[in-house]
């Protein structure tokens, strides 16, 4: 019995960090339909950021929760200015050119700062289920997920600005004839997502550990979350991560962890064969 | 790749100024002024960088070091360093670029055993010597290739027994999913069957897995005595750090056969990483006058960027070099079997890791090894064990008996 309730916790944490790790390009990629290849240099930017922080002293919920998203936020607002602008509709230059500028960061953050910047613990100490221990910080990366979903949503469904996005992300000339100016809307909604990006850094740090070279372990996972979830990109995404998450983490219990990834390629081209537009293509296409 | 007909046009012009070169060459060499070439391979970016940097930093300074001495046979050396990104592919590039573009004396590179596999057959083929620096499963029986690293027979042989005497008989294995770790795995398993006890399971991970959240249920659920680790990689940190985050530190103790190898104990914080107990032929915190003048030379060198140099990867580097520079010294030639001649002399050498024989018949080195455990970012030397033969190999390979071989073998046990 304990055993089940700890596999459910694993494939509910398994299914947060998908999310967390996705939320940022399903808004770049899903929304602005910019291949962001630097998508998980942006995470160890966060991840830097957090970890530099708590090594200054800075408390540690601020150094995970709030200065990476600031950072890596104006990192990204930059970058939008001086590359991504230039490139818009042009995809595979903005491949070319985010992949370039993922390589730079590697090697600018290794010249920085070494690869050997010791990390932060996972605080919230652990909790038992039955005989099994649980780390506390998995369920706090759940509620996070949560939250940052939600504030998306309600972003995106309530507010102006998110509908002004949405606008113009569905048609940007129309917008620009109702006196919206697409640049500027462009650049906050570019920045919004690298701020995402950096927030996942940080959230992620205490786990996977941080080095320049942390962003390739997540960038392909994150890409086919988005890309199986289709155009509705907050659903889409969550959807997804639900489904690729949960076939991860069981067939890894089962099998070992390299059936675990085999079985989530697996099934996102046979669900992007089917749905050739994602997920949402197909269901929920109302949905945000 | 497409070749144009325009490249290969290019590559024909090339190859025959090259060879109308070579006579022009020869003559230049026999001058003796011009450098003796040596070729470092080592992961400088990439997953596998956590290794590859202090092994580079170590190959630098052997170098600058000799060339200080009045380099070898009176020539200067020119190290010439690659850096193949943790990327198989570029391995066997750099290796092919080493032994027809830069007609390298001699390379020294590799870091993980696939990316080994991989460029043997390559410096075999090109008749370049190759020194192997790292730590790994053993078996490799080939003559044109020294291995200066430990193998199982002399560290797996120490961290079992630690293991079995200090915490239990029955262990949990968690492996990188490639030769190395598909390999000790089988030698963890046969020692902890020697000792009595039992190996529960054996978990392999692809290199770029981060998430060891469900092996971590599955290990718990085992209830081993100890968990004993084989995993590589920047990727894998993640584990020691789920490990310590679930709060298992306290019950289940870790050993591991890499932990230290790069720069573990420095990324993990101290609740992380402290009281992990690895094997190695070397740990930077060893107190021998040897280590700390060579420390301190070091030190001196290399200024406040100086890397930490962990377990033994980079002091065998550093080793390695300078038992090749001292077979060309005792064959006064840098020629490949001159060379391998001399070294199966019987070359043993005071190093700052203790003494380091060169085994004739293996190829492979006889050396001091230590059990230490991680403490604050650093290691506490446990238990020392002087000169042990590598056995594993030698009980497989003999190369004044079989000159002409070259393969790995594998231990054979069944799981």
């Amino acid at each position: 019995m304990d055993y089940a309730v700890v596999v459910a916790l694993q494939i509910v944490s398994g299914v947060a960090t998908l999310v967390i790790v996705s939320l940022g390009l399903a808004v770049v990629f899903g929304m602005m339909r910019v291949i962001n290849l630097a998508h998980g240099e942006f995470l160890m930017l966060g991840g830097y950021t957090a970890i530099l922080a708590s090594g200054q002293g800075v408390n540690l919920w601020i150094a995970i929760l709030v200065l990476p998203p600031i950072a890596v936020g104006i990192i990204g607002a930059v970058v939008e200015r001086v590359l991504i602008r230039r490139l818009y509709g042009r995809m595979i230059d903005t491949m070319l050119a985010t992949w370039g500028l993922s390589l730079a960061f590697i090697g600018g953050v290794t010249m920085l700062f070494g690869n050997s910047v010791t990390g932060i613990s996972a605080p919230l100490g652990s909790f038992e289920v039955g005989r099994f221990h649980v780390a506390g910080y998995d369920l706090f990366l759940v509620a996070a997920s949560v939250a940052m979903s939600l504030a998306i949503w309600i972003v995106l469904k309530f507010t102006p600005a998110g509908l002004i996005a949405r606008g113009t992300m569905q048609n940007a000339e129309m917008a620009a004839a109702l006196g919206v100016p697409p640049d500027r809307v462009y650049a906050l909604t570019f920045t919004a997502g690298a701020a995402l990006s950096g927030l996942a850094g940080g959230l992620i740090a205490p786990v996977s550990g941080v080095l320049p070279t942390m962003g390739t372990a997540y960038i392909a996972k994150a890409f086919i979350t988005v890309i199986t979830g289709g155009a509705a990109m907050l659903t889409g995404t969550l959807v997804a991560s639900g489904l690729l998450g949960s076939v991860l983490t069981i067939f890894t219990f089962l099998t070992t962890p390299v059936f675990g990834e085999v079985a989530l390629l697996v099934v996102a081209i046979v669900l992007l064969r089917l749905l050739p537009r994602g997920i949402t293509g197909r269901f929920l296409r109302r949905a945000l | 790749m497409t070749i144009s007909r325009r490249d290969a046009l290019k590559t024909a012009l090339l190859a025959a100024g090259s060879t109308l070169a070579a006579p022009a060459i020869m003559r230049q060499a026999a001058l003796g002024a011009d450098p003796i070439k040596v070729v470092g391979i080592h992961d400088a970016s990439g997953g596998l960088d956590i290794y590859g940097q202090p092994m580079i930093a170590c190959l630098d300074f052997a170098v600058d070091e000799a060339n200080a001495a009045g380099g070898l046979l009176g020539r200067p050396i020119e190290l010439i360093n690659y850096d193949p990104q943790s990327n198989i592919q570029l391995y066997t590039q750099f290796a092919t670029q080493a032994a027809t573009k830069d007609k390298a004396a001699v390379v020294h590179g590799g870091i993980t055993s696939a990316s080994r596999e991989a460029i043997r057959p390559i410096l075999d083929r090109f008749k370049t010597l190759y020194f192997y620096n790292t730590q790994y499963e053993g078996g490799v029986c080939d003559r044109n290739i020294f291995c200066t690293g430990s193998t199982p027979a002399q560290n797996v042989n120490k961290l079992v027994p630690y293991v079995q005497k200090h915490w239990g008989k029955n262990v949990y294995i968690v492996a990188a999913d490639y030769n190395y770790g598909q390999i000790t795995s089988k030698w963890i398993t046969k020692y902890v069957r020697e000792g009595g006890g039992q190996v529960l399971s054996v978990d392999f991970f692809p290199l770029d897995v981060t998430n060891f959240g469900p092996a971590i249920s599955k290990i718990q659920a085992a209830k081993p005595d100890a968990v004993i680790s084989a995993l590589v990689g920047g990727a894998h940190i993640s584990f020691y750090r789920q490990w310590a985050a679930a709060g298992l530190k306290k019950t289940i103790p870790i050993a591991s056969t890499t932990f230290g190898g790069g720069n573990e104990s420095v990324l993990l914080t101290p609740e992380e990483g402290d009281g992990i107990v690895s094997a190695f032929s070397y740990f930077q915190e060893i107190d021998t006058p040897e280590n700390k003048a060579f420390l301190e030379k070091f030190h001196a060198k290399m200024g406040p960027k100086a890397p930490y140099l962990g377990a033994e990867l980079a002091m065998r580097t550093y080793i390695g070099f300078n038992l090749w520079a001292e077979g060309v010294k005792r064959a006064k030639s840098i020629d490949r079997m001159a060379v391998i001649k001399a070294l199966e002399s019987g070359i043993s050498m005071d190093t700052p890791a203790g003494k380091t024989t060169l085994d004739p018949k293996t190829h492979h080195t006889t050396v001091d090894v230590f059990v230490a455990e991680c403490a604050n970012h650093g290691f506490k030397v446990l238990e020392t064990f002087p000169q042990q033969p590598p056995l594993d190999t030698a009980s497989v390979c003999d190369l004044a008996a079989h000159p002409n071989e070259a393969k790995q073998y594998e231990v054979d046990v069944k799981i």
